[in-house]
This record gives structure tokens, C-alpha cells and sequence, in this order.
């Protein structure tokens, strides 16, 4: 599992030993069952561009809140600068100069730029009256030294993305910080800002600071960092230099996963001839949708499944794939395009209307909606088709016991009470009570998303055989998974989204990981078939 | 057959295993609650020169000891029962209604008007039946203005019923003082029609106690309750909404009609309320009669933990603390009833999110 | 009716309001519900006139209105933060709670269900039509002084961002439980002179003499869009009306219940977005994990 040069661990030391500005060994940490780090380590030299790479859920995230004193390591051992400050608080770590930039700003939106920045630490006249002037006085001063100019009059609900980021950095330099973490920082950037963020990070570390980036954008990473550490289920699993590795590798290292399921395996073809039907399965005709502040989430995606077809959608999350399902299924409205079940036009139905339409929908994150925690698995199995389990509104109590008792028989749902609540059941079998619910009633057209994520492998295995088997009886079927095997395995045909759009659309049988592989991070552009 | 089989042995089960959790959970903070209560009382007590079990005595025996007292009992919590299953009907969708007081006066007014303008020939059961309807239509017209407001611009529906409390009342008062009262007072006229029998005339025990046949329909709204939310479809909505919004919204639900429905039905199930008063007690609508009913159903349905039979017990519970008020009278003062009050509520509302932590933690830990 | 004695009277009326909504801007501004300014202002009226009573001084009077109001806003303030219980449950009963403790304890000091015996006030002199009372001299001021807190210190600027975006204070080491702590003590001292000025006024404490006053302050807090200065023309847009309706009293106009209603009814057109939104502070009674 691990390759590269450095492995856990150990490190590759030049002539002169610096002090790393950052070590991190050994890390530890668990969230009730999850395990978000095991054994995690990092090394970050001073005054270099470190990049930690990893898929979501990898665990970057909870490593640097460790660093930055937002919680504590389970078990493990931080130094910064040679000092151990295992266990540190955030005042603690923001006094060493250590600054965390999130993902989600931490900028109050109804308060301005200089208010936003000296939050905390307010520079004050005569002890009680805060002083605004030195405040602004102070942000003009820290804007032209780093090149990062913003007003401090302005609201931080006025700003663009672009800006606000730039506020947070601010926020962070203002408090002396010489260490910067910053978390998926070109997430919500145009390309231009993210040119700009360059600039601004490349300024800083020739001024002498240190810079963490968490990403999993491998093009920008390869663009500026000068070391990569690669991080995969809570675990580090590469360190390496730059310039000596190359984006394939990256993205082979962050996104393979030891699995049942062998690379090579295909779906046999199904032996429908291509366009029999032009009227039936799913088809989305130039669909847009708007995310926050403008920006547009999906940016005019096509395609079509057609009957006993899974078309998949592999990419790295955080392109818009969650976006696309969700406009798909009715959860989120459709800035422009047109959806159509079975020739028939959804795209303004509400959400019953669509599972009237033959719709099924798995989703992403079955904890919010997946299942109702607090329902029994007999009542999450009904969910969504009420209707059919009721006579005159009332509930028909046996048939539901009758339904729940099959699901549980042929999904092997343990353990095999249907009057446990939903949240006492592991992360696994919950899936397979939602996969259950789902695949259970009529529909033509299913949507599958993240089928398998936090399921045990031999659940996994059964999901799969599920949807095979959906396909075999004529479903059409869109897959969106980020584990590339899965999606190569299970689909005929299979599409990469980056950034919005469908980068590339090919019979699964032609792909590979390595083809797929530099779609996903962006470094090949094509137009989707 | 499928790729993955049971294994040897397991069947699939209707157990009851989860009972004990729920239990737990469910009656500990009201439990909690009573403790709290029990030490507050003794302490109020012995600030008056009291002993605690004697005046504990005292309470018993003057609310469940003997049948005056509890016919009292059973007037004021047939009140509180409705007031009670209002606010919890809406706290199942995740609603909170505090308009209880103007709904019950609402429902109410349209009792003795309704009951002012049938002849008075009118068969009972007709009568009773036309009674209720008005009455649950007058509380549910007041329920859905914040249902409407809440659906259609986000108003939190909280201040919208506190707000609504006093317009509704102001209203009433108007119409009574302007132009409906008897001269010299603040009440109604009596009605013709729609009289409840008391229970004094079904058993002479009771003589005296205001204890009437409306606690056969609060009982009666109670199982409709319990019926609704846990055996109908939508009741299974609603609670989905009140749960989990979100995944009811993925499941096809339609959040807004479901808030529509909930706090407009609980407006008509407080409306219901107020024929305790109107049809089986005074026979009148008297201005300030649903006085404080409003937040004591909120205390019910909290301590009742929002279920319509917990709320019942509740109903009950805070009725024997009202009347046990009086008959200790002679050794401490009611007033201290009412501090008690206010110190279950808190204790309740403190203990509900503790106990659920201390509980999910200690389960966690014994699974690991 | 002149002019000068309306607007006197108008402003005697609003200055428990003032008070009240001023400590309900600072509390919600925080995050914190504030159903809770009419208990604040019962327990605070009758600890005043308990303190005049026992020590014949109007000014140990305030003091201890003031610790009335705080103890009942810590208890508000521990439930909530601390133990994270429902805001507008524990709101509602600590109005229940306030109403039964003042009784109890007319029933204990005074032996009366309904009054407690007269006290000693300020002022006095009918001619200075109540302004010779130092309380409404501070009930006028305290609304420009909150918004001089609120914008122009550091405890407010801490307040506005704990009650919009908690977790960016967090993140820079601002404790949002102590700044809510300290945000609830002074809504509750504030409330509480709402109430002790209306007890003094009057001479006595009355059982529930309060009389909905801080609902009222509620409903200036929200039409006045959580700023001290709005929540504080709404209190004497509230005064007026209900000088107004005094002052015609005779005349039947208008049906004074009607007049009543103004102050709520325009609260639930500020809140439905009739005439504007009124968007409260984004993390208002919001459980925190």
C-alpha cells in the first residue's frame, strides 16, 4: 500500500537538519466509531509549500485541527519548531504563529473586514471604547505589506469568494501567524483567483513563511508545492518531493483501495442494441445549477442512461456530482436544463411526483437522509412510498412487518430486529436498509450515489450484486462513486466530472485508471461525448 | 436467491428490545423532574415552619383522598389535557405552539355562542357535537394564522403565537365588554343548548366539583392523538418532519403542508378545550377562564415528553399540584404550588438534553 | 390634551419598556432568547420594593431589584448555556417561576395575595411630572448607552459575533459561553430596572403587576430589528399608543383593546416581511454541540 520514497515515519533529512516547522507522528483519533486518523503523520519544513493530498474523508482535515489546537490527538505527538505542544489549546497554538485558513470562512458575514480581524484581540481607546480607526489603520498596513488589498469598511456579506479568503489569510497574518494551514482554499476560486492565491502564497513563503495546503485539486498541487505528503483513510502513505513525482502517481496513491473487487473485472455487455429505446431511461439535457454566490455548481452537464445501462460518474467529490444527483432526485431546483424519466419531462415535479415517475434515489448521506435515525427499520423501510403501505391513511401494520421482515431476510440486515431504531445500527446495514427501501420498488430509473461509502466489504459485494442485477432486469441506472474501481467495474459506460462538467464520457470497457485518472484531477481537458 | 444468506440461527424479530432505551429516556428527565420538585417543596415547606410529611399528607389527601378534591383534579386536568396535546401535536412536527390560552378562549367563545343560539330543545349529543366542531374550528382559524405565516415568509411561529395570544384575547374581551356580557359581569349569557352533565350527577360523591363529562372527550382526543401520529400515514409525515426534515423531504414529504396541518390542528385541539369550561362547568363564556392553561400545556406536554398518554399523566400531575395548592392552604401558601411550577419546567427542560448525553455516552462506552 | 403632558406621559410609560428591550437587544443580539424580560421585570419589581421596604432607602431598593433580575437571569442563563436546554421552554418558565416565587414571597414578607405594603419612591413633586425620578433619567439614556456597547466596544463586537457566526469566535479564542453569560446577566439587570422603576413608581408591588409589559418589550426588540436605538423608538411608539389611549379615554374612539393590540400586531407584520424583514441574529436560539 505504500510507495514512494518516504514511508511512514521516516524522513528523508538533507545535509544541513533543519528543525521541521511541523511533525506530527503517529496520530490517533477517533469520533465514536469513525477513526479519522490512524497513525497519521506529517513533516513540513520551514519556509517550503507542503501539500496534504487526500480524498475526502482521508482524515487531512482532523490532522491540521490537531495542529491548530481545535482538538486533541487521541494518542500521538505534535512538535512545532522542535517544541512539543502535544495536546495544545487554539489560543496556544494561535500565540506560535500557527494559522488556520478553513474551508468554510470563519467570518461573521454581518461584520466587517477590520471587525472580523481583530475579533478577539480589539485594540482599544481609554480601556472600554474599541478603537475602529486603529483597527482599519492596522489592516491597511498588513493589506500592502502581503499585497492582499481589501477595504476593511466593506461587510464580509458583500465580498466575492475571492476577497473573503483573502480576509481570512488577513485574519490569520494579523495574529503573527509564520505557519498557515489552509483547508481546500481553491475549492470555491475561479481560475483567475486561484492565480491570485498563488501569487499571495508564494510571496509569503519567499518572505520566510511556512505554508500547509490541504487539497485534492493535483493540478493546482503540482503547480505550487515543493513537497507532497499523500494521505488515504487515516493513514499517510507518501511523502514525497514534488518534482519527482508525477500527477498519475498522486492520484493512483490518493484514490486506489484494496478491495474484493479486482481491477480488470467489466460488466459483461448487456446485449441491448445502443439507442433501441431513444425514449426511455434518464435524460438530462444541459443542466444548471447555481451554488452559493454565483457560482454555477453543475455548468451545463448531458447525458442519458438508457435501460439496463449504469452510466457512472467517477470523479473526486466536490465537483459538483452531489449537486447534479440532488437536482436530479428533486432536492434542488434546476437553474436551466431539463430532466426527463421515460421520455416523460420531471424537471419541475416535487420529489413524490418523481418516485411516481419511476425515480429511486440512494443518497450520499443516508444519516440526514437517508434514514430517520429515531424510526424503526420496519418504518425507514417505508419511507418515501407511505402511500402504498397505507389503506384510507391508515397503516397497514402487517403489510409493513411483512415488507420489513423481507428486507431484512434478503439483505441480511443485522441485527435482524426491525424494531431498532435506525441509529442503533452500524453504518453497513443501515445503507442496506436504504438500499433495500430503494430497490425494493418500482422504478425505472435509479440513482445511486456513494452506494457503498462506510459499508463493510462483504455488503459491498451484495450492493454491487444489486445493481448488476437491477440492470440485468432493464433499470437504468446513474452510478456517482468516488472509488474509481467501483465505478469502473459496475459501469458500461463512465463519465468524469471536474469542475462541474462531464470532462470525458467513454464505454467503460476503453478506461482505465490512468486514462480516467487525468480527467479527474484536471490536467486533460475533453469535451464529453 | 441472493448472493448473501442469513446466517445459522438468526430470524428476523419484532423484539421489544429498544423499549427499555426509549423508556429510559423518556421517563428519567420527568422523573428528575419530581425529585427536584419534591426537594424545592420540602424546602419551601420548612421556610414556612412546616414539616414536609405532613403537609405532603396533607396534598394527598385533599386531591386524591377524597372525591371533592379529586373531581377538582379531574376538572383541571381535563383543561390541561387540552392544552397539553395542542402544544404537543405541534412539537411533534417540530413546532412550538404557545398560543394555547387564545385558542382555548377562541374555542371557547364559539362554544357559548354556539350554545347561546341553539334552541334549547337541541338533543345533546347533537348539540355537544355542533358545540365542538365550533369550538375546534375557532381555536384551528386561530392555529393557522402562525401556520400560514410560518409556510408562507418563515415567521418563527414562537413569537407569532405569543403575539397572537394577546390579540386574540384583546379581541375577545372586546366583543364581550362591548356587547355580550351579562350587565355587572364579564361573562356571557347562559346557554340553551349543549350543557354537559357533571359528574356530580352521575355519582354524588363528587357533588360540588366542577369535574364534568369533557374529560371523556379530552380522553377521547387523546386516543385520536395517539391514533393520528402513530398509526395513519399522516401521522408517520408528520413525525418524519418534526424528526428529521430533511430526509422527510427526500422521502417526497411536503414540509410546509405538514407545518400547515400540525399547528393548525393543534389550534383545534386547544379550541376543543375550552367546552370544559363553557359547556360543562360554568355554562358561560367568562373573560380570562383559559388564564395561564396556555403555558401549563407546555409544562404538560414537556413533562409528558410529547406523547398523548404521557401527556395525560402529565395533565394530571400539574391539576394535583394546582389543587393540592388549596388544600394545603392552611399551612402553606398556594403560591408555593406555583414556584413549583416554574422549577419542574426548568428541572424537566434542563434534564431532557442531559440525560440524553449521559445516556448515549454510557451506551456507547458499554458497546465498545 | 397638551402636548407636553402627552409626551410626559409617554415617556413615563416607555421606561420600562426602554429598560427591558435594551437588556432583550443585548441577550438575542448574543444568541440567547429573551422570553424571559417579563419575569426579569416582575422579580426585579418586587425585590426593589422588598429592599425600600426593609431599609426605608428607594437606592438599596434598585441594588437589590437589580440582584432579583440577575439571579433569575443566571438561572435562564445556566439552563441554556450550560446545560443546553430549549430556550423558549425554559424562557416560559422562568416567567411562570418569577410570577410564582414574587407570590410566595409576598405571601412571606407581607402576608398579602395581592399587594405588598406602600414604599418609598423617587421624586415626588407633581409639577416635575416625574422627571425629578433619577430611574427615568436612566431609562432615557440606556438605549443610546446599549448601542454604544454594542458598537462601539469590544464586549459588543464579541456579542454581535457570537450570536451571528459562533464558531468564527470560537476559532478566535473568544469564549462564546462567557460572552452569553455576561450577555443574559446584563439583559437581566437591565429588565429588572424596567421593573423596579414600575414598582417605585407606584409605590408597591402588585402580584403580576408587570402586565405583559415585557411581551411588549419583545415585540420592540423585533420591530426595531434588534438595534437599541430602533428597539427603542418602537417602546415609545408603543408609549404613544397606549398614552394615546389613555389620554382619550372617555371618548370611544377607538376601543382601547384595539389600541392594545398595536405594539403585537406590528410585530407579526415585521415578522411576516410586510414592511421590510426583520432577520434575527443568525445563531439565535440555536443549540450549540
Amino acid at each position: 500500500m505504500i510507495s514512494g520514497p518516504a514511508s511512514t515515519g521516516e524522513v528523508a533529512r538533507g545535509p544541513t537538519a533543519r528543525v521541521p516547522a511541523i511533525r506530527m507522528e503517529r496520530i490517533e483519533k477517533s469520533f465514536g466509531a469513525i477513526r479519522a486518523n490512524r497513525g497519521a503523520s506529517v513533516e513540513v519544513m520551514p519556509g517550503e509549500i507542503h501539500a496534504l493530498v487526500g480524498e475526502n474523508g482521508a482524515g487531512k482535515s482532523t490532522l491540521m485541527r490537531i495542529l491548530g489546537g481545535l482538538m486533541k490527538p487521541d494518542s500521538g505527538h505534535v512538535e512545532v519548531n522542535g517544541r512539543d505542544v502535544t495536546g495544545w489549546s487554539t489560543n496556544d497554538a494561535i500565540a506560535a504563529g500557527i494559522g488556520i485558513v478553513h474551508q468554510h470562512f470563519m467570518l461573521v458575514p454581518t461584520l466587517s473586514v477590520a471587525e472580523n480581524l481583530v475579533l478577539g484581540c480589539e485594540p482599544k481607546t481609554r480601556g472600554i471604547v474599541l478603537d475602529y480607526k486603529h483597527a482599519a489603520d492596522d489592516v491597511r498596513k498588513l493589506s500592502t505589506e502581503t499585497g492582499l488589498v481589501i477595504d476593511p469598511e466593506r461587510l464580509i456579506s458583500d465580498l466575492s469568494v475571492g476577497e473573503a479568503q483573502r480576509v481570512e489569510i488577513l485574519k490569520v497574518l494579523f495574529r503573527g501567524a509564520r505557519i498557515l494551514v489552509l483547508d481546500e482554499p481553491t475549492a470555491v476560486l475561479s481560475p483567475p483567483e486561484v492565480r491570485e492565491l498563488w501569487t499571495v502564497l508564494r510571496r509569503l513563503r519567499d518572505k520566510g513563511d511556512t505554508i500547509v495546503l490541504i487539497t485534492h485539486r493535483l493540478d493546482e498541487v503540482v503547480e505550487i508545492s515543493n513537497t507532497i505528503t499523500v494521505m488515504r483513510a487515516g493513514e499517510t502513505v507518501a511523502r514525497v518531493k514534488t518534482s519527482e513525482t508525477t500527477p498519475a502517481e498522486i492520484a493512483r496513491l490518493m484514490v486506489g483501495r484494496e478491495v474484493s473487487l479486482s481491477a480488470g473485472k467489466r460488466v459483461q455487455p448487456s446485449g441491448r442494441p445502443a439507442g433501441a429505446q431513444p425514449n426511455q431511461g434518464l435524460e438530462a439535457r444541459n443542466i444548471i445549477v447555481m451554488g452559493s454566490r454565483g457560482i454555477r455548481v453543475v455548468d451545463g452537464v448531458s447525458f442519458n442512461v438508457r435501460p439496463g445501462e449504469i452510466l457512472g460518474i467517477a470523479g473526486v467529490e466536490g465537483n459538483g456530482q452531489t449537486e447534479l444527483i440532488e437536482a436530479l432526485a428533486g432536492l434542488r431546483p434546476v437553474f436551466a436544463g431539463e430532466i426527463l424519466i421515460d421520455g416523460t419531462d420531471i424537471t419541475r415535479r416535487s420529489v413524490a411526483r418523481r418516485h411516481d415517475a419511476g425515480l429511486s434515489h440512494i443518497p450520499e448521506d443516508r444519516h440526514r437522509r437517508g434514514l430517520i435515525l429515531e424510526y424503526t427499520i420496519a418504518n425507514n423501510l417505508i419511507l418515501g412510498v407511505q402511500k402504498y403501505f397505507s389503506r384510507n391513511g391508515v397503516i397497514d401494520r402487517d403489510r409493513v412487518k411483512e415488507n420489513a421482515i423481507r428486507a431484512i431476510t434478503s439483505f441480511d440486515i443485522r441485527p435482524p430486529n426491525a424494531l431498532l431504531p435506525g441509529r442503533a445500527l452500524s453504518g453497513g446495514n443501515q445503507q442496506k436498509v436504504v438500499v433495500a427501501r430503494e430497490m425494493g420498488r418500482g422504478f425505472s430509473v435509479l440513482l445511486a450515489s456513494q452506494p457503498t461509502r462506510g459499508v463493510d466489504v462483504g455488503a459491498i459485494e451484495f450492493i454491487h450484486q444489486q445493481l448488476l442485477n437491477a440492470r440485468t432486469q432493464g433499470k437504468a441506472i446513474l452510478l456517482v462513486s468516488a472509488e474509481l474501481n467501483e465505478a469502473l467495474a459496475l459501469s458500461d459506460r463512465v463519465a468524469v466530472m471536474y469542475r462541474g462538467k462531464f470532462a470525458v464520457v467513454m464505454p467503460s470497457a476503453e478506461a482505465s485508471e490512468e486514462v480516467l485518472g487525468e480527467y479527474m484531477i484536471g490536467t486533460k481537458k475533453g469535451t464529453a461525448a | 436467491m441472493s448472493a448473501s444468506s442469513l446466517a445459522e440461527g438468526t430470524k428476523p424479530t419484532f423484539a421489544a428490545a429498544p423499549w427499555r432505551e426509549r423508556a429510559e429516556e423518556a421517563l428519567i428527565p420527568p422523573l428528575v423532574a419530581l425529585l427536584v420538585a419534591l426537594i424545592c417543596g420540602d424546602l419551601l415547606i420548612l421556610s414556612y415552619g412546616q414539616s414536609p410529611a405532613a403537609v405532603y399528607r396533607m396534598l394527598l389527601e385533599g386531591t386524591w383522598g377524597n372525591a371533592y378534591g379529586f373531581g377538582q383534579v379531574l376538572y383541571k386536568a381535563t383543561t390541561l389535557a387540552f392544552t397539553g396535546l395542542a402544544v404537543s401535536f405541534g412539537l411533534r412536527a417540530g413546532l412550538f405552539n404557545i398560543g394555547g390560552e387564545s385558542q382555548l378562549a377562541a374555542g371557547g367563545f364559539a362554544a357559548a355562542l354556539t350554545g347561546l343560539v341553539l334552541p334549547a330543545a337541541t338533543p345533546l349529543i347533537f348539540a355537544l357535537l355542533i358545540c365542538m366542531i365550533a369550538a375546534g374550528l375557532a381555536g384551528g382559524v386561530v392555529g393557522a394564522v402562525p401556520a400560514y405565516l410560518k409556510t408562507r415568509f418563515g415567521a418563527h411561529e414562537v413569537i407569532v403565537t405569543i403575539m397572537l395570544n394577546f390579540i386574540v384575547l384583546a379581541l375577545l374581551n372586546w366583543f364581550i365588554a362591548g356587547h355580550l356580557h351579562v350587565p355587572e359581569t364579564l361573562h356571557t349569557p347562559e346557554i340553551h343548548a349543549g350543557v354537559l352533565p357533571r359528574l356530580a350527577d352521575i355519582d354524588s360523591r363528587f357533588h360540588g366539583s366542577a369535574a364534568n363529562l369533557a374529560l371523556i372527550v379530552a380522553v377521547l382526543v387523546a386516543v385520536a392523538v395517539w391514533f393520528y401520529l402513530f398509526r395513519t400515514r399522516g401521522g408517520y409525515d408528520l413525525r418524519a418532519v418534526g424528526l428529521q426534515p430533511q430526509a422527510a423531504e427526500y422521502g417526497g414529504i411536503s414540509v410546509g403542508r405538514v407545518w400547515m396541518r400540525a399547528l393548525t390542528f393543534s389550534g383545534v385541539i386547544a379550541g376543543m378545550g375550552g367546552i370544559n369550561y363553557v359547556l360543562g362547568y360554568k355554562h358561560y363564556y367568562e373573560d380570562g377562564f383559559a388564564s395561564g392553561a396556555g403555558f401549563l400545556g407546555i409544562a404538560v406536554a414537556l413533562v409528558g415528553r410529547n406523547h398523548p398518554f404521557g401527556v395525560i399523566i402529565a395533565a394530571f400531575f400539574f391539576a394535583t399540584l394546582s389543587q393540592g395548592g388549596l388544600a394545603i392552604h392552611a399551612f402553606v401558601p398556594k403560591q408555593m404550588m406555583d414556584v413549583l411550577q416554574g422549577v419542574v419546567i426548568i428541572a424537566v427542560a434542563t434534564a431532557v438534553p442531559e440525560v440524553r448525553r449521559i445516556l448515549r455516552s454510557a451506551r456507547k462506552r458499554s458497546d465498545a | 390634551m397638551n402636548p407636553i403632558s402627552f409626551v410626559t406621559q409617554m415617556i413615563r410609560i416607555a421606561i420600562p419598556y426602554l429598560f427591558a428591550a435594551s437588556g432583550g437587544v443585548v441577550a438575542e443580539r448574543a444568541g440567547i432568547v429573551s422570553l424571559t424580560l417579563e419575569g426579569f421585570m416582575l422579580s426585579g419589581a418586587f425585590a426593589a420594593v422588598l429592599g425600600t421596604n426593609y431599609s426605608g432607602s428607594p437606592w438599596i431598593g434598585v441594588l437589590s431589584g437589580v440582584l432579583g433580575g440577575l439571579i433569575f437571569a443566571l438561572i435562564h442563563a445556566v439552563a441554556t448555556i450550560r446545560y443546553r436546554a430549549d430556550q423558549v421552554v425554559v424562557g416560559v418558565a422562568i416567567n411562570l417561576l418569577a410570577i410564582g416565587v414574587t407570590r410566595f414571597f409576598l405571601k412571606l414578607f407581607f402576608a398579602s395575595s395581592s399587594n405588598s405594603p406602600r414604599v418609598a419612591g423617587f421624586g415626588g413633586n407633581i409639577t416635575m411630572a416625574g422627571f425629578d425620578n433619577p430611574l427615568l433619567w436612566l431609562g432615557i439614556i440606556v438605549a443610546p448607552v446599549m448601542a454604544f456597547v454594542i458598537y462601539k466596544t469590544p464586549f459588543g463586537l464579541r456579542v454581535r459575533a457570537v450570536g451571528e457566526h459562533p464558531d468564527a469566535a470560537e476559532s478566535v479564542g473568544v469564549s462564546v459561553k462567557r460572552v452569553r453569560y455576561a450577555a443574559v446577566a446584563l439583559s437581566g439587570m437591565l429588565a429588572a430596572l424596567g421593573g423596579v422603576y414600575l414598582a417605585l413608581d407606584q409605590h408597591q408591588f402588585t402580584d403580576q403587576m408587570t402586565a405583559g409589559r415585557g411581551f411588549i418589550a419583545i415585540s420592540a426588540v423585533i420591530f426595531g430589528r434588534w438595534d437599541p436605538i430602533r428597539a427603542a423608538l418602537a417602546c415609545l411608539l408603543f408609549a404613544a399608543a397606549e398614552t394615546l389611549q389613555i389620554q382619550l379615554q372617555g371618548s370611544h374612539a377607538i376601543p382601547s383593546q384595539f389600541i392594545e393590540m398595536i405594539p403585537y400586531a406590528l410585530t407579526i407584520i415585521a415578522l411576516a416581511g410586510v414592511v421590510g424583514r426583520a432577520v434575527p441574529p443568525a445563531a439565535l436560539g440555536r443549540v450549540e454541540d
